[in-house]
């Protein structure tokens, strides 16, 4: 169905859930304003004005963190959140990409980071005579327990909790904004429906329930379809 | 091409200068009217239902930034278009004081991205130097616009409940939807404690008004503007069937620089600069209104200067651009640690609060003058950028599924759940209140700074006395108070003296208004009872800028009654040759 028609059919007020979501399921999604390349940088097809369009694909061309720093940023990223039974790594939902761009996006996080992966090499590198990235899963684990928990950790590496919290929360905010994040998360909106309130279950698991007044007061789903009118 | 203002011979009835709520109103009432009407936009046209601008239902990963704050001030899928800083279009302040000024350069203006609370003022809100002796009474009284606000209710739609408040008055209401989980906590919390929790009074369609608008479809995000109408925007449901009539030519991208005066004072029209073609234009009409908000519209006004009116048009008082004021915000978000692992299911609901807290308290009992309402958050979101941020400061304090606390941040797939188990249980408060109108709280030309158009810019100065700074305070005892009757907990540290307990700066909530207030007295006003300029009498402005008072209500409404009854009176004075 094009956009027109489901228009039309929701203007008609055949209001049922499942013709809405046939309706906007098919949204089309082209978007002609400066498509990209980047695999994780969408550029199209989110609304943008040209001068927006124009800055998300100068943004996606440049490089900030050398392969190295990328290397460490990833290994980093599926320590913070592995595979699990529910969903994949970091990585996999390209968590590291998203890193990546933010700190072009967002400058206020370049030093921090970059001065962050200089710390903990240096770490490593005193510890073990390697980068963290050439250290053995077992030594990185061992310089990243000194950093996660910022209540347990000595005061000389108050540097490194300040990287790792940053760090954790990139990587979870990049997470769980991504399709398999979202998904694990088990977000199941932004998508047309009916609102006809908390869900009885839910209700009685809390001890609440919709007082008479209310009930009363409040739309019926079956008069959503139906115009107003006050007379 | 030699540099010239291009003039036309046509001479419309009207010519409005700005689509947001006031000009969209002024433009639908004229053009139905049968005028002819030339309305003029500084930016793009805006179509929510076009796919090239929508952001509705887009998901937060098909944003690169995951929808960050970075490119639009309120991240990346908000409709509005500019912000509190706009590139060539510079402000300036005065005295070491603050004020932000946010503007919105699209059809439709700021109302495709607000927050669709429509409160109507009440008597007393009109009235209320009458009541406690500050700022000034209004020309006008609630009887007077109380029609105007039965006629919008019923045009555009709002939801909400009757409530016989006295000075919260009921309205044509659509059905509210029903409250979500935590708006039911915080209704029980303020049974309580004595503080009324009421359904909100939301523009949007939880029914149909008409049969160019669907109703709501409950996808939470009015601040993306909605494809199918369902909620108020200027552009969708004014200025679009405007259009319609045939009587009204658009002009985008139109930054209009002055009012054009003839050599009586009467305005004759006026001059802009297209920012396509950077070509200096001008529009000529009988009728002049100026709705481009209402420091943008003192900003005209003011450098709008000739001989007749050498201190800026309709400004011998000396009163254009005074007794600026913009509502008071403060916030306080908290957690609610009974609502950790909660069943998922769709609670996306209408854009916007399903419950909200009109002013409660007696200001004669309290050492503040006016009063605040308060706007609540929570439940569970689509994650955007920021989600996740901080959990080293939360899972320390809360015993895991094993009945177990563990130390706080950590890694791994312990910490991989943390994030599932937090989600939802979440809630935030912001006040929103009065701040009295004051002659020492202005913008004016400065002198010195002009923006990239060559149009000389605002320069602000502001201040917040101690009634907005005690109000302040009044709102964050408030909101630990409901936090802590919620059986929940306050995050970070109480905002204390030292940032105004939390006061945001000036113009940050943006409901600025007052900057051409209206008044009986020429001397000490820019505009009569009918937002009609005392000075010029074929000049009108019909947005914010006519309020002497803001009341702890949203401004939109009352904008949007005064445009239409303002509309209406150039209507009929046009009949009568007066203008």
């Amino acid at each position: 169905m094009d956009r027109r028609e489901s228009l039309k059919a929701l203007a008609l007020g055949t209001l049922s859930v499942g013709t809405i979501l046939a309706a906007t399921g098919c949204e089309d999604k082209k978007g002609a304003t400066g498509a990209s390349e980047h695999p994780n940088v969408t550029t199209a097809g989110y609304g943008r004005t040209p001068e927006e369009a124009a800055r998300d694909k100068a943004l996606a061309d440049e490089k900030f963190f050398t392969p190295a720093e990328m290397k460490t940023i990833t290994i980093l990223a599926d320590i913070i959140i592995p595979a699990d039974e529910h969903s994949g790594s970091a990585s996999e939902a390209k968590v590291p990409e998203f890193i990546e761009f933010i700190v072009k996006d967002i400058p206020e996080h370049q030093l921090p980071m970059r001065g962050g992966l200089r710390w903990l090499d240096v770490q490593c590198a005193k510890r073990f005579n390697k980068s963290f990235a050439e250290s053995s899963e077992q030594q990185r684990i061992e310089v990243v327990d000194l950093i996660a928990y910022p209540e347990k950790a000595l005061p000389e590496n108050s540097q490194g909790v300040a990287f790792f919290n940053r760090m954790r929360n990139l990587t979870a905010t990049g997470f769980f904004t991504s399709k398999p994040g979202i998904k694990d998360l088990n977000y199941i909106g932004n998508t047309p429906n009916e609102w006809d309130g908390v869900p009885d279950d839910v209700l009685k698991q809390y001890g609440y329930a919709y007082d008479e007044r209310t009930l009363a007061i409040s739309l019926k789903m079956e008069d959503r379809g139906k115009l107003m009118t006050w007379d | 091409m030699a540099f010239e203002i291009k003039k036309q011979g046509k001479v419309y009835d009207v010519c409005i200068v700005g689509s947001g709520a006031g000009g969209g109103m002024a433009a639908k009432i004229l053009s139905d009217a049968g005028l002819k009407v030339a309305l003029l936009e500084a930016g793009p046209k805006y179509d929510p239902a076009d796919p090239e601008q929508s952001t509705q239902l887009k998901w937060s990963y098909e944003s690169p930034r995951r929808g960050a704050s970075t490119t639009r001030p309120f991240g990346d899928f908000d409709a509005a278009y500019g912000g509190w800083e706009i590139d060539g279009e510079p402000y300036t302040r005065k005295n070491g004081t603050e004020f932000d000024w946010f503007r919105s350069r699209m059809l439709g203006g700021r109302t495709n991205h607000w927050g669709r609370i429509s409160l109507r003022f009440g008597p007393r809100d009109f009235k209320h130097k009458s009541y406690d002796g500050l700022g000034d009474d209004w020309p006008i009284t609630y009887d007077d616009v109380a029609p105007f606000y039965d006629r919008v209710d019923k045009m555009i739609g709002v939801f909400g409940s009757k409530e016989n408040m006295p000075n919260e008055p009921d309205g044509f209401f659509l059905p509210p939807p029903k409250p979500r989980l935590h708006e039911l906590m915080v209704k029980k919390a303020g049974d309580r404690l004595g503080i009324p929790v009421i359904p909100a009074r939301l523009s949007i369609l939880t029914r149909s008004v008409n049969k160019d608008r669907s109703p709501c479809f409950y996808c939470s995000q009015c601040s993306r503007s909605c494809k199918v109408y369902g909620d108020f925007s200027s552009s969708s449901v004014l200025v679009n069937p405007a259009m319609k009539s045939g009587h009204v030519d658009l002009y985008t991208n139109a930054m209009v620089r002055e009012v054009l005066t003839d050599g009586s004072g009467k305005a004759t029209g006026v001059a802009y600069v297209d920012r396509n073609d950077l070509q200096e234009y001008s529009v000529n009409a009988k009728v002049v209104v100026l709705a481009a908000s209402a420091c943008e519209s003192a900003r005209l006004l003011l450098n709008s200067k000739s001989a007749k009116h050498p201190n800026g048009l309709a400004n011998s008082s000396g009163v254009v651009g005074k007794y600026l004021h913009d509502s008071t915000g403060s916030s306080r978000s908290g957690f609610l640690p009974h609502l950790m692992d909660r069943k998922r299911y769709n609670e996306d609901g209408v854009g916007g609060m399903h419950m909200y807290v009109p002013w409660w308290e007696d200001n004669k009992k309290l050492d503040f003058a006016r009063g605040y309402h308060i706007e609540f958050g929570g439940g569970m979101h689509m994650p955007t950028y920021g989600y996740g941020f901080g959990m080293e400061n939360m899972n320390g304090k809360y015993p895991g599924r094993d009945g177990k606390t563990k130390p706080a941040g950590g890694y791994g797939a312990l910490l991989k759940d943390d994030y599932r188990r937090f989600y939802g249980a979440h809630i935030g408060f912001a006040g929103r209140g009065e701040c009295i109108a004051r002659e020492d709280n202005y913008c004016e030309i400065d002198p010195n700074v002009v923006d990239k158009y060559g149009i000389p810019v605002l320069r602000f100065n502001y201040t917040w006395s101690d009634h907005e700074i005690k109000q302040a305070k009044h709102m964050q005892d408030t909101f630990e108070q409901i936090i802590h009757e919620m059986g929940g907990v306050a995050n970070g540290t109480k905002p204390g003296a030292d940032t105004k307990y939390g006061l945001e700066n000036p113009g940050r909530i943006i409901h600025e208004v007052g900057t051409t207030r209206m008044g009986d007295d020429p001397n000490k006003s820019v505009l009569n009872k009918f937002n009609q300029a005392h000075e010029v009498k074929n000049l009108f402005v019909v947005d914010g800028g006519a309020f002497v008072s803001q009341a702890d209500k949203n401004p939109t409404w009352t904008i949007l009654a005064l445009s239409m009854r303002a509309s209406e009176y150039i209507v009929d004075q046009l009949k009568k040759q007066n203008l």
